[in-house]
């Protein structure tokens, strides 16, 4: 059953076509991954996800949902998380405040009951903590729990932000680059959490990534996208081995 | 250096670290309250001046220092308070019920405001906060019928469960009636950061696009703090008025709107604790400028000497040192000079240095 539906999407900014008429589909409990050289549009789809960007044309269907039709803010509502190339995190605030904000989607109490902190809002507390510590234990943060995000290492906050998203509770996570600026240690610690976000937590990840070894080794299929369209679409080994994707990266033999 | 050793989840979610720090805090309340038996009339006065100063200063934090909105233009909200409050008084609304309309109606009158706001971001915001404050003026001015206009208003004191409450009559009620206002807004506040409205106002003023991302309406939130922000201030002018006795459309200039977020970015951006201290320094400076000038002035021989502007020139100047020297104002300084005795003598001078990073992603504006 397919979770995310792209459906003759276009985008363009003025002149440049960063989108062109692409369609696809990322099933349910599959790693999806988008490869593709620096200004394919892989980070510009993840925003269009996001509505950030209006489409100029076709579809964007979310787990039956018209996601064209929601405010940016209500995608997450939906179950779509996402973390970002260039990390954006709430610098002035600790980790764990970073992870609360995360739930901030299953939010049930209202502004009164906040102000006099009553029961309700004592007890929404205790659950978020809850699955906030849950996320903290799978990510191996807890030595940062309480840290400020400025003072932290970057390969530290790019968990943080995998952390944060999978605090929303998501169907569907968006992970934009990474392992990009991780050590190969990182990075190999990183391919197993997205293994066990899959396999663990039943959650779907489409992931725009460019180093091969981490793709390869945990994406069940693969976009390799140049110039906003479609190059191939298939297994790592296909996509790797397919002719239009060596040219988009290597070029003509002449 | 004390470490709570935590074990359930409570003991994060509660506002204090553990039962010294509690204690702490009960103590100091019980002193201030108790300070009609060990203050003078005079600086009673300034006690209750500092504290109105406070909740102004409280109001105005939520929404610039935890959502990230620069407002110069709180002065209006003040007077919309102070003015509300003695309308509905002078309509015959009992004190009790006409001061909490106050805040709410100053509240509405943010929402309204912020409205077409939402749209401004920075130094842009400023500039309209800061055009509603000198355009308040006139507002009162031109409504005359209400607010007096040029000739103002004059207010006695108010009568709360039988009891006059007046600011020269009685000024240890009316000390006690601000003090209670203090400590609710504090309490509220404290709350409002430890659930999760507090923390998408934080999420606001970090990252637009990431709080948007985890599902925040970033529009709804800013308007929220404007109407809480406003709201707070309304009550803080209602007391301003009570305390005054007497304003006009020139009470509330556009001078204290920039006195108010100066106030606030001296105590410190972003904590609560900021807000009392710059209040202290604000409260306090021109009597102690008063004080100095006359002990100079004695220095070189006899005659106190007038100079015009000296408050806000020294303002001027403290600010301009807090913004080179300690961005983090009087708390961030607080900090870590507790730092320092609690690790003694491990403390390293980047402790508290903050990484800076030039990336971000694309953002949308």
């Amino acid at each position: 059953m397919s979770l995310l539906e792209f459906e003759n999407v276009t985008l363009k900014f003025g002149g440049l076509t960063a989108v062109d008429n692409l369609s696809f589909e990322v099933l349910e409990g599959e790693v999806f991954a988008i490869v593709g050289p620096n200004g394919a549009g892989k980070s510009t789809v993840f925003n269009l996800i996001s509505r950030f960007y209006e489409p100029y044309a076709g579809s964007i269907r979310f787990d039956s949902h018209d996601l064209l039709r929601v405010k940016p803010s209500g995608v997450a509502t939906f179950g779509v998380a996402r973390t970002f190339q260039n990390i954006e995190l709430f610098e002035h605030a600790t980790v764990l405040q970073n992870l609360l904000v995360g739930r901030h989607r299953h939010r049930q109490t209202n502004l009164l009951s906040e102000l006099l902190f009553l029961p309700s809002a004592r007890r929404q507390e205790i659950e978020n903590r809850e699955k906030v510590e849950e996320i903290i234990d799978f990510l191996d943060l807890q030595a940062y729990r309480d840290k400020m995000i400025a003072g932290l290492p970057y390969g530290v906050r790019k968990v943080v932000e995998v952390a944060r998203a999978l605090a929303t509770d998501p169907k569907l996570l968006l992970l934009d680059e990474p392992a990009s600026g991780l050590s190969v240690e990182e990075t190999s610690d990183m391919r197993w959490w997205i293994d066990d976000i899959r396999r663990q937590m039943g959650i779907t990840v489409l992931m725009v990534e460019h180093d091969m070894g981490l793709v390869s080794g945990v994406s069940d299929r693969v976009l390799a996208m140049a110039d906003g369209a479609e190059l191939a679409l298939g297994s790592p080994a296909q996509v790797q081995a397919h002719p239009a994707v060596i040219e988009a990266y290597l070029g003509k033999v002449s | 250096m004390r470490i709570v050793f935590k074990t359930n989840y409570m003991q994060d979610i509660r506002p204090w670290k553990d039962r010294y720090q509690l204690c702490l805090y009960l103590i100091l309340l019980a002193v201030v309250a108790a300070a009609p038996w060990w203050l003078d009339a005079f600086y009673l006065g300034e006690l209750t001046n500092v504290l109105i100063w406070t909740i102004a200063g409280l109001g105005l934090m939520i929404l610039t220092g935890h959502t990230g909105q620069v407002s110069l233009g709180h002065a209006a909200f003040l007077a919309f308070g102070c003015y509300a409050n003695v309308a509905l008084i002078e309509a015959g609304v009992p004190f009790l019920v006409a001061f909490p309309l106050a805040g709410i109606l100053t509240g509405i009158a943010g929402v309204t405001v912020a409205i077409p706001a939402l749209r401004l971001h920075g130094i842009y915001l400023a500039i309209f906060t800061m055009a509603l404050s000198i355009l308040m003026d006139d507002i009162i001015v031109l409504s005359e019928p209400i607010t007096g206009g040029v000739a103002g208003k004059y207010v006695g004191g108010v009568e709360i469960f039988g009891h006059l409450v007046d600011r020269w009559g009685t000024p240890d009620l009316f000390f006690w009636l601000v003090l209670t206002v203090t400590v609710l807004v504090t309490l509220g506040y404290i709350n409002l950061l430890r659930a999760p409205l507090g923390r998408s106002f934080i999420a606001v003023r970090d990252s637009e696009v990431s709080a948007q991302a985890m599902g925040i309406d970033i529009a709804r939130t800013k308007m929220i703090s404007f109407a809480l922000s406003c709201a707070v201030t309304g009550w803080a002018g209602a007391l301003m008025g009570l305390f005054a006795g007497a304003f006009n459309n020139e009470t509330f200039s556009v001078l204290i709107s920039i006195q108010l977020l100066m106030m606030i970015v001296i105590g410190g951006l972003g904590s609560i604790h900021g807000a009392f201290l710059g209040a202290i320094v604000i409260g306090f400076l021109p009597q102690f400028l008063s004080i100095s000038k006359e002990y100079v002035g004695a220095l070189f021989g006899g005659n106190t000497v007038a100079i015009p502007g000296l408050e806000f020139g020294i303002f001027g100047m403290i600010l301009i040192a807090f913004i080179l020297f300690e961005p983090m104002g009087l708390y961030g300084r607080w900090l870590k000079i507790r730092t320092w005795f609690e690790l003694f003598p491990f403390y390293r001078k980047d402790m508290f240095k903050r990484q800076k990073s030039y990336l971000k992603t694309e953002r949308l504006r």
